[in-house]
């Protein structure tokens, strides 16, 4: 059995134009398709990355526009299809204004003195 | 000396922006010191920190010039722990993110890493006693 | 019970998410598990005494190893025979001992 990793991921937007992605969401993704076992945590700003209805289009330099461009929440849903439980903190949802109604679904909303007991579900905890 | 450990770290910070860096390498360097294998997983920016192309400059601000600055660049901190593992006998895997290497032009590194991909930080994972993710911010 | 080490790198005055971390030390050591606090980098800046270090102070009383970086105290100027009440100064080596020993560890 592989290693379980829980990923803690904190930042938001963070060079996510230039990157196309949150990296540390495309990274657990890519890792998943290699065989690897995680359970996502997102905390503090990183809640911001399950919101239904972000809208990063219409980025252009000179004649030069994106035309792909991210889909953090689209990721999450992703993450949720390949088997991946994603976890969100309620008190930093709380705290940014943030209802479960305005994330995408499947998320499970925990209380932030669950952490230790989430922690204990996995065999290594990486903190992003 | 303690039981010879295998430990895997992930980097993502270039040089010269913070401290992590440096921090890093400390670890690293003690671990090659230890005789402990390590494993190193550069991802996203932490590419840069074994570029082939860095070079030391002078500092006119401080009145050295090159030698009295002895400016130091990452890629020969690399280096030097690549060395000290050879003598200590630690083996040492430092995989560059192919697609981060793509992005950023940083394809000349230093000898003795490789180009790879989340795969290889699997791997690493299943064959490493304990893993430190060293995150940006 | 696990064992966790909880290394900071940042401090209080400039990362507001810097006390979620030494909540989380404590709330873990609370619940049990042997937890090693390694503070390195501006992470050492607050146990200098001062109007701020107790909130160190504080995770050390829940019963975590507070340990501070002794090359980043000298390279602050930060006195290792006068800390924070609680914390010890501590080599490197320290965090290399602990992720050897197979603590969950954790870089923030």
């Amino acid at each position: 059995m592989p290693k379980k990793i829980l990923q803690v991921v904190e930042s938001a937007f963070r060079a996510t134009l230039e990157e196309q992605d949150d990296t540390v969401v495309w990274l657990t993704l890519a890792m998943r398709g290699a065989g690897g076992e995680f359970g996502v945590l997102l905390r503090g700003n990183a809640v911001n990355t399950a919101v239904r209805g972000q809208d990063p289009s219409g980025l252009a330099f000179g004649d030069r526009a994106l035309r792909h461009h991210t889909d953090l929440a689209e990721d999450i849903t992703r993450l949720i299809g390949k088997g991946v439980r994603v976890s969100v903190v309620a008190e930093d949802l709380a705290e940014r204004g943030l209802r479960t109604e305005d994330l995408v679904a499947g998320l499970e909303t925990i209380p932030r003195a669950a952490l230790p007991d989430l922690f204990e579900k996995f065999d290594q905890v990486w903190h992003w | 000396m303690a039981d010879k450990r295998t430990l895997t770290f992930v980097l993502m910070d270039p040089p010269f922006e913070n401290a992590r860096t440096t921090t890093a390498l400390r670890l690293i360097d003690l671990a090659v010191k230890r005789g402990w294998n390590v494993n190193v997983f550069a991802y996203e920016g932490a590419v840069y920190v074994a570029f082939a192309k860095q070079t030391p400059h002078e500092n006119k601000v401080h009145g050295h010039d090159l030698a009295a600055e002895d400016h130091p660049n990452t890629k020969e901190w690399v280096a030097a722990i690549l060395a000290q593992a050879e003598r200590t006998g630690a083996k040492v895997d430092w995989v560059q993110c192919g697609l981060c290497v793509d992005e950023r032009g940083a394809g000349e590194c230093i000898p003795g890493l490789r180009r790879g991909s989340p795969a290889d930080l699997v791997a690493f994972t299943e064959a490493s006693d304990n893993v430190l993710v060293i995150a940006t911010k | 019970m696990s064992k966790y080490l909880l290394i900071e790198s940042r401090d209080p005055f400039e990362y507001a998410e810097v006390p979620y971390y030494y909540d989380l030390a404590a709330s873990l050591s609370r619940k049990g598990h042997a937890v090693t606090l390694f503070l390195v980098q501006n992470g050492v800046l607050p146990v200098r005494p001062g109007p701020r270090s107790d909130v160190v102070s504080a995770v050390a009383r829940a019963g975590v190893e507070v340990l501070a970086d002794d090359f980043s105290l000298r390279e602050r100027g930060i006195g290792a025979d006068r800390l924070a009440t609680g914390v010890k100064p501590a080599p490197l080596d320290r965090v290399l001992d602990l992720l050897g020993e197979g603590c969950k560890a954790l870089w923030h």
